[in-house]
């Protein structure tokens, strides 16, 4: 058991709270260096896809998870993101460039979502933004001398000076590697700073923060920002990986399964964002695994894996509502406290007299 | 001039008939809402699963119209109620958005399993009905007996629902436990079994509504997603109001139709969610919603 002693308030803002920690991290990170050559190229392939729907989460997690907006359009901003960065580099910008520039767009997209949203709580808010995504990918669809239209847009591949190299190198995971570390510290650090503060109390009564001074309008729309900017740069390494990019990449269906990242992985904490990721990105790859061993060869994929994926959602919902990383959390409380671990220790109060209506 | 206003008529007619499908869905999720404050984004999952029924029944097995829509809508009903009682129900009482993703998640497993169904599968089919490409000539005007019997079907349900709501005993009850669960539950009203009943005449009117479109768009594993335009007919007739879900599904039905002819293309898909977006904007209690202050 191991008893964390705070003598200091830096200690409590410490990134790092013990050892053990940065142990384990600092093994995770020199692992996630030598990936390359650890893994085989497909593996290697699926984490870039984990690593740019951690990059979501993130900005999922600052959006849903710490401020408590709810948002079914974050595809949109993946979009955004990614057509950004496909037209960047089809007029030969560096990628050093042309990423913050596909992050700044999406923010600023964000802040417009995030405007009227201060006049929207709840499930008014998620159909907005679900009116928002819906009429993005229209405007993807039509605005054919940008974006290709439905036929698609093909992306460049990614340049520094003189060395080019496209999605499925090694330096692309890199690349997708580094952006995610940085983003996870910002993130880490923001939530540390008294505007991520702010946020959390904005998720947890909106009253009171503003009977404490926090500014609603402009937090939520920082919030907005910030979670679209995250979302936009994952949009942009996203355009690299899959190199061609039709607007039905970011539809509806796109958002919902982003969404799935942070209720899968667990609210209110950054390893929710990175363990949501790989389960939504491992899920259809187990099932097509899993298929082979069925009896019956007639199943069409499309229906057993979108079977799979609502019960996944709706189990997860039920049996574990803190997502993966709370299970994690119990596993780890249950061994470092053996044998006095409690049944009932992180049950949560439920809210049946909170209601929207009379909130 | 006569030429305009005859085709505007004809736009609105269609409009109208397909207003009628959304205010049926929207209807629907107004009911669920109002009685367990949960938004159902499965109800369009919900209208897609009904019409597969009446298809199974008009088509496999070969059973009169009228026969296969009241099959579909009492499987439809059970189906709903069951939902309620073993998804649902657990979940009450979590925050509002797990809630939703509990319904979007059986989105996902009811289109999962229609496209796992040998019989049913991803293709498209046409359900017969009885009043099939007959049109009335009224002057000029040409009226598709298939727009007709839509509207007409949707006033008789409507009818039925109001009656229902107003003079039986169950019918008061979930009225009352849609306006205050706590002063409900004092009254003796078993709220649980309320709940779950409301799910499954929810689910009824879906497959219903489902039925209806079905000649209209062809019956697919991906028709639930014209369910989504039943949130913008909902919000715009405020939220939690029955008259003001069949006004804002007339209303988006209508504008659709118009945007569709009027405007240029890529407007009539998207004309819904900009309408709800202007709406949330600048009247988010919607039409007929009452405002509602927070106490502090």
């Amino acid at each position: 058991m191991r008893f964390l002693f705070k003598t200091s308030y830096e200690q409590d803002v410490r990134l790092f709270q013990h050892g053990g920690q940065v142990f384990w991290y600092g093994l995770l990170g020199v692992l996630a260096l030598l990936a390359p050559w650890l893994l085989s190229e497909y593996l290697l392939s699926q984490i870039v896809f984990v690593l740019i729907y951690t990059l979501v989460g993130l900005g999922l997690m600052v959006l849903t998870g710490y401020t408590g907006q709810v948002s079914l359009g974050h595809a949109a901003f993946l979009g955004v993101g990614a057509y950004t960065e496909a037209l960047l580099q089809s007029h030969g910008v560096s990628f050093l460039i042309s990423l913050p520039a596909a992050a700044l767009i999406s923010a600023g997209v964000g802040v417009i979502v995030g405007l009227p949203a201060l006049r929207l709580r709840g499930i008014y808010l998620a159909i907005a933004t679900l009116a928002f995504g819906i009429i993005v990918e229209e405007i993807l669809t039509r605005w054919e001398a940008v974006t290709g239209g439905g036929a698609g847009k093909h992306v460049k591949s990614m340049r520094l000076f003189d060395y080019s190299f496209d999605g499925s190198d090694n330096a692309f995971y890199y690349v997708c590697l580094i952006t995610v570390v940085l983003s996870a510290l910002g993130v880490l650090n923001l939530m540390r700073s008294p505007t991520g503060r702010a946020f959390v109390a904005i998720r947890d009564s909106e009253i009171s923060a503003a009977s404490m001074g926090i500014h609603l309008a402009r937090y939520k729309a920082l919030s907005f920002a910030i979670s679209a900017a995250l979302t936009g740069l994952g949009g942009a390494l996203y355009a690299h990986k899959l190199s061609f990019i039709t607007p039905d990449q970011f539809g509806l269906i796109v958002s919902i399964e982003l969404i799935t990242i942070i209720i899968l992985g667990g609210v209110g904490g950054l390893h929710g964002a990175v363990f949501g990721a790989a389960i939504v990105i491992l899920l259809p790859q187990m099932i097509a695994l899993a298929k082979d061993y069925l009896p019956e060869g007639a199943t069409p994929t499309a229906g057993l894996q979108s079977l799979v994926f609502g019960l996944v959602i709706i189990g997860f919902i039920l049996f574990e509502p803190m997502g993966l990383h709370g299970r994690w959390l119990k596993i780890r409380t249950y061994f470092t406290l053996f044998p006095f671990y409690r049944r009932g220790m992180f049950r949560r109060q439920r809210a049946f007299m909170k209601s929207e209506r009379t909130k | 001039m006569l030429d305009q206003i005859v085709q505007l008529a004809q736009l609105l007619i269609s409009g109208v008939a397909q207003g009628c499908v959304y205010a049926l869905v929207a209807l629907g999720f107004v009911l669920i809402y109002k009685a367990t404050e949960t938004v159902n984004f499965a109800q369009g999952e919900l209208m897609m699963l009904g019409a597969f029924l009446a298809l199974t029944g008009a088509a496999i097995f070969g059973w009169p119209y009228w026969v296969s829509i009241v099959f579909a809508i009492a499987v439809m009903a059970v189906l709903g109620m069951l939902a309620e009682r073993l998804v649902l129900r657990p979940v009450l009482g979590h925050p509002a958005f797990t809630v939703v993703m509990v319904t979007i998640g059986m989105g996902y497993v009811m289109r999962g399993v229609v496209t796992m169904i040998p019989a049913w599968g991803t293709e498209t089919y046409s359900l017969p009905t009885p009043f099939a490409d007959h049109v009335i000539k009224l002057g000029q005007l040409v009226l598709p007996t298939q727009s007709l019997a839509v509207i007409g079907m949707t006033i008789a349900l409507c009818v039925v629902l109001y009656t229902y709501f107003r003079f039986t005993r169950i019918g008061i009850a979930m009225q009352a436990t849609s306006q205050n669960q706590l002063a409900a539950y004092y009254m003796g009203i078993p709220v649980p079994r309320i709940n779950m009943l409301i799910w499954g005449l929810s689910a009824a009117v879906s497959a219903f509504a489902g039925i209806l479109l079905a000649p209209m768009t062809f019956v697919h594993a991906n028709m639930g997603f014209i369910g989504l335009k039943a949130f913008p007919a909902a919000v715009l007739g405020g939220f939690g109001s029955v008259p003001g879900a069949i006004v804002g599904g007339l209303i988006i039905g209508v504008v659709e139709a118009l945007a569709g002819f009027y405007l240029p293309e890529g407007f009539k898909d998207t004309a819904a969610y900009i309408v709800v977006l202007l709406v949330l904007m600048i009247k988010p209690s919607g039409l007929f919603g009452e405002r509602q202050l927070k106490k502090v």
